[in-house]
């Protein structure tokens, strides 16, 4: 007899189905279905938030992984781990200013920068890591053009650039914003003092008057010289006192603080990624078709359920992926795979359970309790295991910054959490359902007839007594 | 019932056969390590223009400078050609100036003036500092996920006796099942220039993680049927678990089997060395949960080989008797 929790809880799981299809959808889904009558297009927004699409790893999207490793030169003197933090900084700011979005940059073991560039070539995202970068002082010419700072030391013209200033950097508060404090070298403060002076020809407001700072090519910040500049001086201008942090943070670091070395790198075209996500979307619908329909024939109407079942939970997990997000990648694709046979498994299980209690004779509520309960522990523990797998799994991933794996362990820790939420509460929900129905009573529906139950062995008691 | 213990060295000699051949296989031809091990350089490269054989494609890499170069063909007119390591990327540092082309840029440029338009799928290089770094790990994480697999059993098992046989015959069936898998990547290695790499090592865990997910759900049977009944002989509450876990185990590796030869028959080229190498595993576990594990268990339980040992030695006692 159905009761109200199991109403409610059938109810939640249609919603939650509901909820997760609409988040899974795709934009464009006549690619992977046949016919052109779905609905198709990005479809919901509500307020902010839009559906997004499934962030895909590079192996499927196409685009360039590099490690790269610090090569320091032999003497080299400084703090290793805090010159590779400044170069990670430097490596996401150029990639960032590529517009490149979904970029990742990693610190990985061994002092090395694990980088993820999707969408590009190895060639672009090397030019694009390696190019020179530098701190550059600029000003304005009578034209008003931006051009290089420069000033006259030891009869050479030099610009102005990072290399005239001491690692030693801070920011600090002024007035109602915030500026970096920095003390010039001695060749520096020579070029500084003859920038500054040169500049304070200029009446206030004049652009030629201004000093800009630039990184990479970016404005860092153009302000006005108040007076001669020596020794020290500021950078004025920075809004928060996090950007004039990261400033100086940047100006400490300059340029790539120390040589790095590609020791890892792969590339995957866009058009390879794109077969391959056809492909593997394609099989997967065969592949669960080809599940159900032998879920169906096996166990009858527990197999309707457990089919149902299954698209609660492929739902569910393609929900997580994409609402986390996980990044999904064609080893990811295989995990999913087998985390749809471990939920299967716990239905298998349980029918196989139930069927063994509904041919010993037990009513089919009993029978669902019973078979529920015995097969918990068998389902908690092959999964709990897997599970410790993927934890390995995920470290060992991590350790070397292998993302197929990580991504493996990821994509099949999920699969195998929601399969368990899946297995003990969307099938038996279902079942529950069924229960006060017609249908609970037949006992072909649950393929439950035809052979006697093997009873396990005892101890013959009569035997044991009489010797 | 169906009597599994008693025919246990039929299972154990059958699966022997295969995991003998296994050996045999990679003592024989041994992995053939990819990159990601030795270190060096792959690409695949797709000619639009025309049919490239895989003669003329070797003997343009040799004319490139790289007579080490390994083709395979791989699909509709394309290739994988692997190198030894390529000079591709030069360090990265503060000096001036850009990114001086690398050597696989000249590669791609030797090979469009020979058979024209191509198109470069995918590339991947791996120096030899990282690699011997992740053939460390890979081992580290296999270790690793054995040991903690075997002292969850032994806890999970902890009101049985001897709990800890049952994490160490669940061990001894992945390593088992490890070895097959290992043995069909040394074949794959031979006749289609599979090479090991990280895919081989997803592969290697995927199928330890069947394999224990499967020999538990047999182990747990077990359990409740020693627990129930403490003094049925040991055989039989194996034969009995066996049978109840028969059609689960079947219908279970069934279920994933299908997911797999979906995936084999529409899926792309790349995972297709690793989805047959799961598809083996797969089928490689889920036997030895039966054939291996339960009845390493019962010989355990036996002391089978205790009696073996005795009889042989017996044996040779009672032959020297005679000769004396």
């Amino acid at each position: 007899m159905r009761s109200l929790s199991t109403v409610l809880l059938f109810l939640f799981v249609v919603a939650l189905t509901t909820f997760s299809i609409i988040v899974v959808w795709p934009s464009t889904p006549s690619r992977y279905l046949p016919g052109d009558f779905w609905p198709s297009g990005r479809g919901i927004k509500i307020g902010d938030w839009e559906r997004e699409t499934m962030r895909l790893g590079l192996d499927l999207r196409g685009g360039a992984y590099l490690v790269l490793e610090a090569d320091p030169p032999p003497d080299y003197q400084g703090d290793l781990d805090q010159a590779l933090e400044s170069a990670k900084q430097v490596v996401e700011r150029r990639v960032n200013a590529f517009g490149v979005s979904e970029a990742e940059i990693t610190r990985a073991s061994g002092n090395r920068l694990s980088v993820q560039v999707p969408g590009i070539s190895l060639t672009e995202a090397q030019n694009l890591i390696g190019k020179t970068a530098a701190l550059e002082f600029m000003v304005y010419d009578d034209q008003y053009n931006l051009v290089p700072a420069t000033g006259v030391v030891n009869g050479q013209t030099l610009q102005m650039t990072g290399a005239y200033l001491k690692n030693n950097t801070y920011p600090s508060r002024l007035g109602t914003t915030f500026a970096v404090n920095f003390e010039t070298t001695g060749v520096g403060a020579q070029l500084m003092e003859q920038i500054t002076t040169r500049a304070l020809q200029y009446p206030p407001g004049d652009p030629r008057r201004l000093l800009v700072v630039r990184l990479d090519g970016q404005v860092l910040s153009e302000a006005e010289v108040q007076a001669v500049i020596r020794d020290a001086g500021q950078i004025t201008g920075q809004p928060t006192f996090s950007a004039a942090n990261t400033l100086s943070k940047q100006l400490n670091s300059g340029a790539l603080p120390i040589p790095l070395r590609t020791v890892q790198a792969s590339e995957v075209s866009a058009t390879l990624g794109e077969d391959s996500v056809l492909a593997s979307v394609k099989a997967g619908l065969v592949g669960m078709a080809a599940v159900m329909i032998f879920m169906v024939l096996y166990y009858r109407l527990p197999g309707v359920l457990a089919a149902a079942a299954l698209v609660v939970y492929t739902s569910v997990v393609l929900m997580i992926f994409k609402l986390v997000p996980v990044t999904l990648t064609l080893s990811g694709i295989a995990a999913f795979v087998l985390s749809v046979g471990m939920a299967v498994d716990a239905n298998v299980l349980i029918f196989e359970r139930l069927k063994e209690e509904l041919r010993r004779g037990r009513t089919l509520n009993a029978a669902i309790d019973i078979g529920f309960r015995r097969a918990w522990l068998s389902i908690r523990d092959s999964n709990v295991s897997t599970l410790i797998t993927c934890v390995i799994l995920y470290w060992f991933g991590d350790q070397f910054g292998a993302a197929l794996v990580k991504g493996f362990a990821l994509t099949l820790a999920i699969g195998v959490l929601v399969s368990m939420f899946s297995a003990i509460t969307v099938t038996r929900t279902f079942l529950k359902m069924v229960l006060g129905t017609p249908m609970a009573k037949s006992a072909f529906l649950f393929n439950a007839s035809e052979r006697p139950v093997q009873e396990r062995p005892r101890r013959r008691m009569a035997e044991a007594a009489g010797e | 019932m169906l009597d599994f213990a008693g025919k246990r060295w039929w299972y154990l000699g059958f699966s022997g056969v295969f995991f003998a051949a296994a050996l045999a296989a990679l003592a024989i031809w041994g992995l053939k390590p990819g990159i990601e091990f030795t270190s060096g350089s792959t690409f695949t490269v797709q000619f639009l223009e025309r049919p490239v054989s895989q003669a003329e494609l070797r003997q343009a890499m040799r004319e490139l400078g790289h007579p080490e170069a390994r083709v395979q063909a791989s699909g509709e007119n394309t290739y994988i050609v692997r190198t030894s390591e390529l000079e591709n990327a030069p360090s990265l540092t503060s000096g001036a100036g850009p990114v001086p082309p690398g050597e696989i840029d000249d590669i791609e440029r030797g090979l469009q003036e020979r058979f024209g338009a191509l198109q470069r799928k995918d590339f991947a290089t791996v120096s030899g500092s990282v690699s011997a770094e992740i053939a460390r790990y890979a081992t580290l994480a296999v270790l690793a996920a054995a040991v903690a697999i075997l002292v969850y059993i032994w806890l999970a098992f902890r009101q049985l006796p001897k709990p800890w046989r049952y994490g160490a015959c669940a061990v001894f069936a992945l390593v088992h099942d490890a070895v097959i898998v290992m043995g069909l990547f040394a074949v794959l290695g031979e006749f289609r220039g599979v090479e090991v790499d990280t895919a081989f090592i997803t592969a290697i865990l995927t199928v330890i993680g069947f394999s224990v997910h499967d020999t538990i759900v047999v182990f747990d049977r077990i359990r409740e049927v020693v627990t129930q009944d403490p003094y049925v002989p040991f055989e039989e509450a194996v034969n009995a678990s066996l049978t109840e876990t028969l059609a689960r185990s079947i219908n279970t590796s069934l279920v994933v089997v299908l997911t797999i030869v979906a995936m084999l028959l529409i899926g792309g080229e790349t995972i297709r060395n690793f989805l047959l190498v799961l598809l083996v595993g797969i089928v490689a576990g889920t036997y030895s949960s039966i054939g291996v594990a339960s009845q390493v268990l019962v010989a355990w339980e036996n002391r089978d080989l205790a009696r073996f040992w005795r009889k042989i030695r017996g044996q040779g006692e009672l032959a020297a008797a005679e000769a004396a």
